[in-house]
């Protein structure tokens, strides 16, 4: 089929190509342009210009009530914001989120990939249970466990009871616990992610490495812990940064499962930043926590990328 | 040799335990770990398909019975399409499917179209500000376009574009990552092929239309899908762009209503699984495109 025949290799062929039009690289940039065209007018209409707006907005005292941009603010919106207690708590709310979902989502996720590697028969099955749940959309997530947490008589109160946990009102009424469920829910929607990048990373590690290990008379926890745990670093790093870029963007799960509440325990940066605009109708205030929100979620895109440079420049060199 | 040192995982099937667990400590540890690794991999599997279960179980019991308890619903022995024939028999769940299938579909298309034409421009054309372009896109791979919500509704208010299924589309279609994926697909086809056509007098719109696309059917297949499915499953910008209830996408017009279900948990599960339906079934379909494409897009960035 057509499918394997583009990847081939032809290394002669390939260069030969070059040749024949002519001995040199032709520029073409009319038409380059005209293919490039509808892609950067809507790269320009819908990323780029919205954030210079945003940029600019948060200097000024724009609202939903008025047009344009309003009155000049300075840095007043940003003061404001490090002023306000549900600023900092939002941010607190969403470093607990990370600290609650990214150490089970991987190791959980490492210990399915291992062993769904290693199972002789099934894998598929595995497969399929451990990724399904990553194509649900969100509200399906939430409508499903915001009912596994009812008090009482949702299907979350069978084991708790048992093993002697207060169920009280339910997991999400309580400002203690309703962040712990949200991560719950969190955990078993994006395993999958975790699982499919570490699936992977495994297929890279040469069999022979653990026959040799075996030769050597490691047992297979042996095996894991020397040969597998080692070689795939490269992945955890990886897994753990977008991890956090994706927990420092938590909305929607939130939204659906607790609004934020009870009180603001579980309001996250995302949500703040909307009931800002949109309730509130502050856009000058929301865009300036945008700004700010932007500006974290960048630092750690910007390590997530010299990581990814570095290890694939080591693996170049080696 | 090689052979004997993979033993420990084959045999388990094969020969009776008795001899070779006294011969060797490390094939009895290698055994054990077998029995230990197949357990807790079943276990997790079960543990991450009850909450689809339950659900799915759920919407399949009577509404009076759903309220009384999770305990009431596993013993519920009588299945019923109630909840299903409910939901279905009402007008809104259509227009919400309506909403997510051409927002999806639309948006996809677009995002298939643009994307691709970028990538071949980069991977093909030397151009005056080839290097700037491919900064600028790279730059994007850094841009959350969660964080951007804020000023998109301002914009396409001023646009008057709010409430419109275009307001769901149009910031979804520049997608860098896309542009990112078909470029390196396309730096992999051999220049020969287009410089045979070029001889033949084709224009670039042809090469691209007529070599490089139709060369390009499995990468196309899975951007197509997983934008498809992310568009679908998208929460935030619907959720902030439509407010009119006829044309909500799925996700959203269920989380606005259920708060008037109540009790009617039969239903609220019934409602969670229609709106999964379609990518589920799209996953069936396409499970190596979906996973080849996530993990793509995770060790892309």
């Amino acid at each position: 089929m057509t499918t394997t025949s583009p990847t081939v290799p032809r290394p002669a062929g390939a260069q030969a190509a070059r040749r024949p039009s002519g001995g040199k690289t032709r520029r073409r940039t009319p038409q380059a342009w005209l293919f490039l065209a509808p892609f950067v007018i809507f790269y320009l209409a819908f990323m780029v210009g919205p954030m210079i707006w945003m940029f600019v907005a948060s200097f000024f005292h724009t609202s939903t009530v008025e047009s344009g941009l309003g009155q000049f603010a300075g840095v007043e919106n940003y003061a404001e914001m490090f002023a306000r207690e549900d600023f900092w708590s939002a941010l607190w709310h969403t470093l607990q989120f990370t600290l609650y979902t990214v150490p089970p989502l991987v190791i959980i996720a490492f210990v399915m990939a291992v062993l769904t590697n290693r199972a002789v028969r099934g894998q598929w099955f595995f497969r399929l249970a451990f990724f399904l749940p990553f194509i649900l959309p969100s509200a399906t997530i939430s409508l499903i466990w915001v009912f596994i947490f009812t008090p009482k008589t949702g299907l979350w109160s069978l084991p708790a009871t048992r093993l002697g946990l207060d169920v009280g009102n339910g997991i999400l009424s309580d400002p203690r616990t309703a962040m712990i469920g949200i991560a719950i829910a969190t955990i078993w929607w994006t395993i999958g992610f975790n699982f499919v990048l570490y699936l992977a990373g495994l297929q890279e590690i040469p069999r022979e490495l653990y026959e040799a290990a075996a030769v050597d008379g490691a047992t297979p926890l042996q095996q894991i812990w020397k040969v597998t745990v080692p070689l795939l670093n490269r992945t955890t790093g990886l897994v753990i940064l977008l991890q956090i870029i994706a927990s420092l963007k938590i909305f929607d799960q939130v939204y659906l499962m607790t609004n934020g509440g009870p009180g603001v325990s579980t309001q996250v940066a995302l949500g703040l930043i909307t009931v800002t605009a949109f309730t509130d109708n502050r856009i000058g205030a929301a865009s300036a926590a945008s700004v700010l929100l932007f500006l974290i979620i960048l630092v750690i895109a910007i390590i997530q990328q010299i990581v990814t440079w570095a290890s694939t420049k080591r693996e170049e060199v080696s | 040799m090689t052979a004997t040192a993979t033993t420990p995982r084959k045999r388990r099937s094969g020969v009776s335990g008795a001899a070779p667990a006294r011969t060797a400590p490390v094939r009895d540890s290698g055994r054990s770990f077998v029995v230990v690794s197949r357990v807790v991999l079943v276990a997790l599997a079960i543990l991450w398909l009850i909450p689809t279960v339950f659900a799915v179980k759920t919407s399949l019991t009577e509404n009076g019975i759903a309220a009384l308890g999770a305990q009431e619903i596993l013993a519920d022995l009588s299945p019923t399409l109630e909840s299903y024939v409910t939901l279905l028999s009402q007008g809104d769940i259509w227009n919400w499917y309506l909403s997510s299938f051409l927002t999806a579909i639309v948006t996809a298309v677009l995002t298939l179209l643009f994307a691709s034409m970028a990538a071949f421009a980069l991977s093909r054309l030397t151009f005056v500000g080839r290097t700037l372009i491919y900064l600028l896109i790279i730059a994007g791979l850094m841009i959350p376009a969660q964080v951007l919500i804020v000023p998109l509704f301002e914009e396409l208010r001023f646009l008057q574009l709010l409430n419109t299924y275009w307001a769901v589309i149009l910031p979804q279609v520049p997608s860098v990552l896309a542009v990112f994926i078909f470029k390196s697909f396309f730096d992999g086809i051999p220049k020969e092929l287009e410089e045979a056509a070029r001889v033949d007098g084709a224009g670039l719109w042809r090469i691209y239309w007529s070599v490089v696309m139709p060369l390009s059917r499995p990468v196309t297949a899975a951007v197509a899908i997983l934008t498809f499915v992310w568009t679908w499953n998208n929460l935030l910008l619907p959720l902030f762009v439509l407010s009119n209830p006829n044309l909500m996408t799925i996700p959203v017009g269920l989380a606005t209503v259920q708060g008037t279900f109540g009790l009617r948990y039969a239903d609220i599960q019934a409602g969670a699984i229609l709106a999964a339906l379609p990518v589920v079934v799209l996953y069936l379909f396409f499970q190596r495109q979906i996973v080849e494409g996530v993990t793509g897009s995770g060790i892309k960035g």
